[in-house]
């Protein structure tokens, strides 16, 4: 039975949030089940819905899917987003990797202790605007539409996820890259993406400290 | 043409190139390495456009030159028939992977803690693998009674898992003893031509992390750490 993907998180960003994106993107509606109290992920732990007892979870197509790479490796394919052969596929693979590299440092910053947080801030900025921001600009300097050319895939919709982070903490970062911005622009405006990012929509917002409370009740950290 | 060996560029260390010598190990693939020992060989391959995210490890496989592990290691497992017989398959193997690599992500990170750290990190270690992990996988092996986590057959969920198993036992030897399928399949998938011949990689020591570690001092901690 074709039903929708039913997302297992706690409502915030953290590593679901890259498969909301996808989803969203890729017009496939999702139900989310959030994890509110520590009674709701000892019952998932519990119940052997989660193969190492960890969160992302993903029900669909009869499985429950863990580890977010592993979502959206499955997703990507179903969804064909993933290129047409193993050479473009192969390309994804880098794009997507180096996209979740910076990913991870976005996702560890709301729980980075106080006295911290400037240096690893700075550490971010500095590892998108030598490593990351110049290759993907250089990629787009085919002048075509999408990373891989003419069509969208998954790495697109992953790179844009991770330029509205970047343009949250700084939005001068994007200043010197016209063409990651046009790519930014082009696929927040697909139907899926701009209903997903309008007030309403199943985003989740920036962590804050009112949220890192609730999580730290649920998932005792 | 004649097909060359891959070329792996990578510090002489384990780091985050070692997975990928065990695959390209597990395929019988023979391969070359070109070892970066100072700052200049890195930032000949950063200025020479040959790394996309100026990092490394770095393959030059089949004309093209792949960075990010996990890139590498799905490349690779797709051309040698390690990713299962369909996408249900390949699902499973990829969730069994991530979870195993971030197990062995600890074991990668070790070396690089301050030495206080590192008694703490081996119980953590030991306590993760024993609770979390291991588990899974022994239930696998004991419910459908094949040597291999997968189809019956090896793939990339064996190979990363042994890795993981020996580097492991490097640290905590008896770290196996509540869990006998995983023995079993251990001395299944380490009994495989390719790996028990064992020439170059398999039994280098931790020692050779030491000449590592003064490599990254020397400039970025980004040379071992994507």
């Amino acid at each position: 039975m074709e039903g929708k993907p039913v997302l297992h998180y706690f409502k915030a960003r953290g590593r679901m949030e890259s498969i909301r994106w996808f989803l969203a993107a890729a017009g496939v509606e999702f139900e989310e089940k959030f994890i509110e109290t520590a009674e709701d992920l000892n019952k998932l732990k519990n119940d052997g819905s989660l193969m190492f007892k960890q969160v992302p979870m993903v029900e669909i197509d009869g499985m429950k899917l863990v580890q977010t790479r592993a979502i959206l490796n499955y997703l990507s394919t179903k969804y064909n987003l993933y290129g047409k052969d193993t050479k473009e596929r192969v390309l994804i693979d880098m794009y997507t990797e180096g996209v979740a590299d910076v990913n991870e440092m976005m996702i560890r910053l709301p729980v980075c202790p106080r006295d911290q947080k400037e240096a690893t801030i700075a550490k971010i900025k500095e590892k998108t605007t030598v490593h990351f921001l110049p290759a993907f600009e250089k990629v787009l300097s085919h002048g075509q539409d999408y990373l891989l050319g003419s069509k969208l895939c998954r790495a697109d919709i992953h790179l844009v996820e991770i330029l509205h982070y970047v343009e949250e903490l700084d939005p001068s970062l994007l200043a010197n890259y016209p063409l990651l911005r046009a790519l930014k622009a082009r696929v927040s405006n697909l139907p899926g993406l701009k209903k997903f990012l309008q007030p309403g929509g199943q985003r989740q917002p920036p962590t804050d400290e009112k949220m890192l409370e609730e999580a730290r009740k649920v998932f005792k950290f | 043409m004649m097909a060359s060996k891959p070329k792996l560029h990578y510090p002489n260390g384990r780091g985050r190139m070692e997975s990928v010598r065990w695959v390209l190990a597990a395929a019988g693939v023979e391969f070359d390495e070109d070892f970066l020992e100072t700052k200049e060989q890195l930032q000949k391959l950063q200025d020479g456009n040959h790394l996309l995210f100026q990092q490394v490890p770095m393959v030059e496989i089949d004309g093209m030159k792949l960075v990010q592990t996990r890139s590498i290691l799905h490349y690779i497992a797709d051309k040698h028939h390690l990713f299962g017989k369909d996408l249900k398959e390949r699902t499973l193997i990829d969730m069994y992977v991530e979870g195993t690599l971030d197990l062995l992500e600890l074991i990668i990170m070790h070396p690089f803690l301050k030495p206080d750290d590192q008694q703490k990190e081996v119980v953590i270690m030991a306590q993760k693998a024993i609770i979390r992990y291991f588990p899974v996988f022994e239930k696998v092996l004991r419910g459908h009674g094949q040597r291999f986590l997968v189809g019956n057959q090896l793939s990339l969920a064996d190979i990363i898992l042994l890795q993981t198993i020996l580097a492991l036992e490097e640290k905590i030897p008896n770290i196996l003893s509540a869990f006998p399928h995983l023995q079993g399949t251990k001395n299944a998938t380490g009994c495989l031509p390719h790996i028990a011949e064992e020439d170059s990689f398999v039994n280098r020591s931790e020692n050779v992390q030491g000449s590592c570690i003064l490599i990254c001092n020397l400039y970025l901690n980004t040379l071992l750490f994507e």
